[in-house]
């Protein structure tokens, strides 16, 4: 990274079309992750945001935080809105409506609006084959209502519906994994990102508009407000998820596994962990199971790149 | 000075007619009995290149609604048709294009809602989304399907409506049933519906946010400012039906009457059931007794002023539902009450409930409906649930 850093940040464009002021919770992840993401994407495109997090901070009336066509509607429907737009581009330029500008299309959503009670709506988009990029910002919750369990909240994390106690240790099972879930639709793009690592974040961006078909990136957006840590260590959080495997960066081309960043030995899960409250409670042999399933993880990633 | 061809049509290939006639940009839809028909005819027409549209076959109506959302607002005229549970499935995006004001148009083959699964006709599922914010019209058979859905585009894009619109055709007795009717010339239907332009539309070189965060100092103004646009698309509908009347010679009302002039008792039906309903009036003519009828067609928004003015002569009124508002009695029954309460509180007006998951209402039950409220003028129920063994 050191090396790029001189030259790289002169080709990224200073265009903010997520504007500044938005409101979004001191050292947001997933705010920073939106702003490097709308850098890559440019103008020329249009966002369908699911209800969550984004939607709130910034479209509260009469305020907008959006340079660029922006929608919301539901929270369980950006793949089924995303499809419409892109059909009505499609019909309209082919019967000489309008002309073809290449606009591209874009849908925003959390984990629950992903993987949760989005999945159908966005297995459904893939499945049919529309021309879009979908992002999903993982904060590994529900944050917007307040820190309840989604099926991407990690094993063991405290959530407030998920909390630990005497007969709980917090989150009971694995997160879903999302990404393979994708892969499975036989889509033409796939990645993993992070706003840690902006610079592969943003050229996972443009790689998957560029794409023709669905493209996917699964962006894990460290949450200050949810996991519980303080929110000067936003970056930090999202360097250690990938650094000790937890989270890592891979992409996926026609089926072709490509990873990132690779690490001659990851840090161990504790480093990450123990930054943040949601696992404070977490005993040393239930952070021995995660280890575990962990190197498990990356193992079987690390087969699939090969 | 009926104009076009006469044909013998399914209420289902009529709507399909007056879509492709309509040219959409977008079609998207999900298979429901007894929807299915116009999905199929339509998903021809696009194969055989006789309609140029993009057809979304998507996963779920809660989709299928949605990418109408979507493709609404990015500027495409768009169709969709639903029934039943898919209707409710869908009931949580319908009021997305009520509040954004997209002028989605979309057809419903009116079926009853489980349990017990029926597949059969009732307004249960009609009656579920009143409150969604639409333009909901009634059609009686084939002709007015075909007549009403060509309007609803003209009423919804309307830039002093933009509001969606739902035209109801019964489930098999319209959808399924073969009936002959005028299929008026295709370059007359494609100039009374011109292709539109939103004002606003999702497009980079002109960048809007649609659907955003109302907290409480924005949303009552939204809302009301909703309501009363919705109100003042009632002098638009009939503005446009009368247009349609001037040049295709069929004439639409938003409450239509029959043998109402001297009638001192009058029945109230929506849907195909008007016109057994008008057997039976014819019937009782001829025994002498002075009965009329009165069919709803604009259900959303509620036509007050014309619906009181059908009734203003009549002693008794017979209204008959098709559903059940559970522990209410006929939703129709309730909202013809309260929209008389202050004018006519001496009108005696009788309810009924009939034709549930497709039991058929005949002549004989309209007749016995009539004579058993004017024989029983003083009823302890509120309302009866007619042609039910017990």
């Amino acid at each position: 990274m050191e090396k790029y850093s001189l030259f790289v940040p002169r080709l990224i464009t200073t265009e903010e079309n997520f504007a500044p002021g938005h409101r979004a919770c001191v050292g947001c992840g997933e705010a920073l992750a939106v702003r490097h993401v709308c850098k890559a994407l440019r103008k020329n495109v249009i966002i369908v945001n699911a209800t969550g997090c984004i939607e709130i901070f910034s479209s509260l009336l009469p305020l907008t935080s959006w340079r660029v066509p922006w929608i919301h509607t539901l929270f369980e429907n950006v793949g089924a809105v995303v499809s419409g737009i892109e059909s009505a581009y499609k019909a309209r330029i082919r019967k000489g409506k309008i002309q073809d500008r290449g606009v591209k299309f874009v849908g925003f959503a959390g984990d629950g609006g992903t993987s949760d009670i989005g999945l159908q709506a966005l297995s459904g988009a893939m499945e049919r084959g529309h021309n879009f990029l979908y992002c999903c910002f993982d904060n590994e919750a529900y944050m917007n209502t307040g820190i309840q369990r989604s099926s991407s909240t990690p094993y063991g994390a405290w959530t407030t519906t998920a909390p630990f106690g005497k007969e709980s240790i917090g989150q009971m099972t694995w997160k879903k994994n999302m990404p393979e879930i994708v892969v499975a639709h036989r889509i033409p793009y796939v990645a993993t990102a992070c706003p840690s690592y902006p610079f592969d974040l943003m050229d996972k961006v443009k790689k998957g508009i560029e794409v023709e078909g669905p493209a996917y990136l699964h962006i894990l957006s460290p949450c200050p407000t949810g996991w519980q840590y303080p929110p000067n260590l936003t970056i930090k959080m999202g360097l250690l998820a990938v650094e000790t495997g937890m989270f890592p960066l891979y992409e996926v081309i026609d089926g072709e596994y490509r990873l990132s960043f690779d690490f001659p030995k990851l840090k161990p899960v504790q480093e990450y962990m123990k930054e943040q409250r949601r696992f404070r409670h977490l005993t040393e042999d239930i952070i021995e199971k995660i280890q575990e399933k962990v190197d498990e993880e990356y193992l079987k990633l690390m087969e699939k790149v090969r | 000075m009926t104009k076009g061809r006469l044909v013998g049509l399914e209420g289902s290939f009529a709507v399909a007619e007056a879509v492709r006639m309509a040219n959409v940009d977008v079609i998207s839809a999900y298979p429901i009995t007894p929807q299915t028909h116009i999905v199929e005819r339509l998903a021809e027409l696009i194969a055989n290149g006789e309609l140029d549209a993009e057809f979304i076959c998507v996963e779920s109506e809660h989709s299928a609604m949605s990418a109408c959302v979507g493709a609404s607002a990015a500027g495409a005229r768009v169709f969709t048709c639903s029934a039943s549970q898919g209707l409710e499935l869908m009931h949580e995006v319908l009021y997305i294009p009520s509040s954004m004001r997209l002028p989605v148009v979309a057809v419903t083959a009116n079926r009853a809602l489980s349990a017990p699964l029926s597949v059969w006709c009732d307004h249960s599922d009609a009656m579920a989304i009143r409150d969604i914010g639409w333009i909901q019209i009634f059609a009686e058979n084939n002709q007015q399907a075909f007549d009403l859905t060509v309007c609803a585009y003209r009423i919804a894009e309307d830039k002093k409506v933009l509001f969606p619109a739902m035209i109801h055709i019964d489930g098999f007795y319209l959808s399924h049933v073969v009936e002959s009717m005028i299929l008026p010339d295709e370059e007359e239907v494609a100039h009374f519906i011109p292709d539109y332009v939103h004002p606003f539309v999702l497009d980079p070189e002109n960048p809007v946010s649609m659907g955003c965060f109302g907290p409480p100092f924005i949303y009552p103004e939204a809302k009301k400012a909703q309501e009363v646009d919705l109100e003042n698309t009632k002098p638009k509908i009939q503005e446009t039906w009368n247009e349609f009347g001037e040049i295709f010679g069929r004439h639409y009302l938003p409450v239509e009457t029959y043998k109402m002039d001297d009638a001192s008792s009058a029945l109230l039906t929506m849907g195909s059931s008007g016109e057994t309903a008008m057997l039976a009036v014819d019937e009782m003519r001829e025994e002498g007794k002075a009965v009329g009828l009165i069919r709803l067609r604009l259900w959303r928004p509620f036509p007050f002023k014309e619906f009181r003015e059908a009734v203003k002569d009549v002693e008794l009124l017979v209204v008959l539902d098709r559903a059940i508002s559970f522990g209410m009695g006929g939703p129709v029954c309730s909202e013809v009450k309260s929209a008389l309460y202050d004018k006519r509180k001496d009108l005696n007006i009788v309810g009924y409930i009939g034709g549930l998951g497709g039991r058929d209402i005949t002549v004989e039950g309209f007749k016995y409906m009539i004579n058993r409220a004017l024989a029983y003028p003083e009823k302890e129920e509120e309302f009866e649930i007619i042609g039910v063994r017990e």
